[in-house]
């Protein structure tokens, strides 16, 4: 009887668990610097959609693409492109070729003082800066004085993409000084004559906003050119699916591409993609 | 008479010194008060196997470095201690890196930033408490006296991040103009931000160990013709010298394990230099902002919490000198009184 009654259970669970686990449950997981935003879209999209769970966890993009290949999440979120050997694997295990979903640009500024004569550097220049290997603002056309440099602490995804995109995963100077938080850099440039700093968008008082230099002109990281990729310095932010979206995921993947969900990604800091 | 025969047997039979019968409210008493010593000695002994408790998991953390080999691989104490290569084509250099390609983790660039901050707060906590409690003891009026002290005590209130916003923002700008720092955030401002921290810790202490100091001794140098500045000088202030020991030794130990005020005031940058006016990293800061992303288990971890045992060796090993020298002082103190 007692047995019966227990298998009745387990019976009961097994056919009930699977089916809870799929209605309505959409699991999100990758990257760090998504995070925020997803759980922002999550939080609309379930006011909206009672029925269906969105579940965003973090662990980095390629946590998210491991997931991915384990069948552990259905969304992962990247803030860089899929590798070759991962689309592989993935491509190899299910046999779809995985999707890729743009649905938010990241872009990082450089700030100086206000009172700096320059506009705008390239690449190159902001990268010998940051490596300690230009030391005066002399070098790169600005006044005779020493570059005081800001950074941010290890900790930030910020840190990464300028460790990345800007100094080619090369070490920051060590007298980079570091400071948490992108307020705290722009507070600091605004009142260091001879300083530079990065992080997001600010408009704040006492900086100003660099321009990065591609061959002749120079660009601005305003909302529309991070948006059409001309400014250097910005990249997409991705989910990656197994295979053509479909259901509660395409629902949720369109509505983070909807007006609404793209006014979200302005809210968190980052710049829409439509 | 057969009550009286029995009355004197008893007294007889009694000792001569008869042992006080307890009342039952007395036993109970008795009881209470041994109940009461057992409690507090617990509640010691709380306060040392927290202590021992802290010490062993924090090194139990840091034991990763040696007994993993990946962790002994990249942050091996040649790599934490000696100069490394870092960049092709150029000299040796110490550099913390912990996120990088290939991680640096040389200790020496946080020894020396540490090492800056708290010579820099203690060359300025340690004269100004102990004369501002000099006076406070032996100078001001009463009525001063009675303003003055609550007053310093009200400053160890102030919590350390408002102290370090302070720095921040309002020392760090008044520094730069007026000395001409090349880097607006640096060891001068973090050092002077932390004295603040630091100076109503030494003035309290060094002044409750010159109020204790007795009466007598004041009494006889004044009597002997000494001025009252003699006295302070050369009978009060010798004679307090354990106790202002202590405070600075605990002015000392809060210098250098405070986090807030250089994590905000210093700039973090990780450089190597003797130069007060460039920007520092301490020990402390470096785990404070590192901590919050690290890896679990990774070696960047495991390197955070040796940072926490090499802290902790630091006051331990402080603690253990200062109560030697202290002993000293003690014994000539006593030597020349008899």
């Amino acid at each position: 009887m007692k047995k019966t009654l227990l298998s009745s259970f387990v019976a009961f669970g097994l056919a009930v668990l699977p089916l809870t686990a799929q209605a309505g449950t959409v699991t999100v997981k990758g990257s760090d610097t998504m995070v925020i935003l997803a759980q922002r879209w999550a939080e609309a999209f379930m006011k909206k959609n009672p029925a269906t769970k969105i579940q965003v966890t973090g662990g980095g993009s390629g946590t998210g693409l491991a997931a991915l290949q384990n069948g552990t999440t259905d969304i992962a979120m990247s803030s860089r492109e899929i590798k070759e050997a991962e689309e592989e694997k993935l491509r190899a295990r299910y046999n779809t070729p995985p999707t890729a979903v743009s649905v938010a640009r990241d872009g990082v500024t450089f700030y100086v003082n206000e009172s700096n004569k320059l506009d705008a550097l390239t690449v190159e220049q902001l990268k010998d800066i940051y490596l300690g290997d230009t030391t005066s603002w002399k070098a790169v056309g600005g006044a005779e004085a020493p570059i005081v440099l800001y950074s941010r602490e290890n900790s930030s995804g910020t840190y990464v993409f300028v460790k990345d995109h800007v100094l080619g995963g090369e070490d920051f100077a060590a007298a980079a000084q570091t400071l948490p938080g992108t307020a705290a850099v722009v507070n600091a440039v605004s009142k260091e004559k001879n300083g530079i700093g990065y992080g997001g968008a600010a408009y704040a008082k006492g900086i100003k906003e660099l321009k990065v230099k591609k061959g002749n002109e120079a660009f601005a990281p305003s909302a529309e050119n991070v948006k059409s990729g001309k400014y250097p310095l910005s990249r997409d932010l991705f989910f990656y699916l197994r295979n053509k979206p479909s259901g509660e995921a395409k629902a949720f993947i369109d509505f983070a591409l909807s007006p609404e969900g793209q006014a979200i990604v302005t809210q968190v800091g980052y710049f829409p993609v439509k | 008479m057969l009550d009286r025969q029995a009355v004197m047997q008893e007294q007889d039979l009694a000792p001569p010194v008869a042992l006080p019968t307890l009342s039952p409210a007395a036993r109970r008493r008795q009881l209470k008060e041994k109940a009461i010593a057992a409690l507090i000695t617990a509640v010691a002994f709380t306060g040392i196997a927290a202590l021992v408790l802290i010490l062993v998991f924090v090194a139990k953390e840091a034991l990763t470095l040696v007994t993993d080999a990946a962790a002994r691989e990249e942050a091996s104490f040649s790599k934490m201690f000696l100069p490394q290569l870092v960049r092709k084509g150029k000299p040796l250099a110490y550099v913390w890196q912990p996120v990088s390609g290939v991680p640096k983790v040389s200790m020496i660039p946080l020894f020396v930033g540490t090492l800056k901050t708290t010579l820099v707060s203690m060359v300025v906590a340690v004269p100004l408490g102990i004369f501002g409690a000099l006076f406070a003891a032996e100078f001001a009026p009463r009525r001063l006296r009675e303003v003055l002290k609550p007053t310093i005590e009200l400053l160890a209130g102030i919590p350390s991040v408002v102290l370090g916003f302070f720095a921040l923002m309002v020392m760090a700008t008044f520094l730069q103009e007026t000395f001409g720092f090349t880097s607006r955030l640096n060891a001068v401002v973090a050092g002077l931000g932390l004295a603040l921290a630091i100076v109503p810790v030494i003035f309290t202490v060094t002044e409750d160990a010159l109020t204790a100091v007795p009466r007598s001794y004041r009494e006889a140098s004044l009597a002997l013709g000494a001025t009252p500045w003699e006295t302070a000088w050369k009978v009060v202030l010798p004679a307090a010298a354990p106790g202002i020991l202590a405070a600075c030794v605990l002015g000392f130990g809060r210098a250098i394990g405070e986090t807030m005020i250089v994590l905000m005031a210093s700039g973090n940058a990780a450089i190597v230099s003797w130069n007060l006016g460039d920007s520092v990293r301490s020990l402390s800061a470096t785990i404070a902002a590192e901590m919050g992303e690290v890896v679990v288990g990774s070696p960047h971890y495991a390197l955070l919490f040796f940072i926490g045992v090499e802290l902790f060796l630091f006051t331990f090993v402080l603690n253990l000198l200062a109560g030697v020298w202290t002993k000293k002082v003690i014994q000539r103190l006593k030597g020349g009184a008899g």
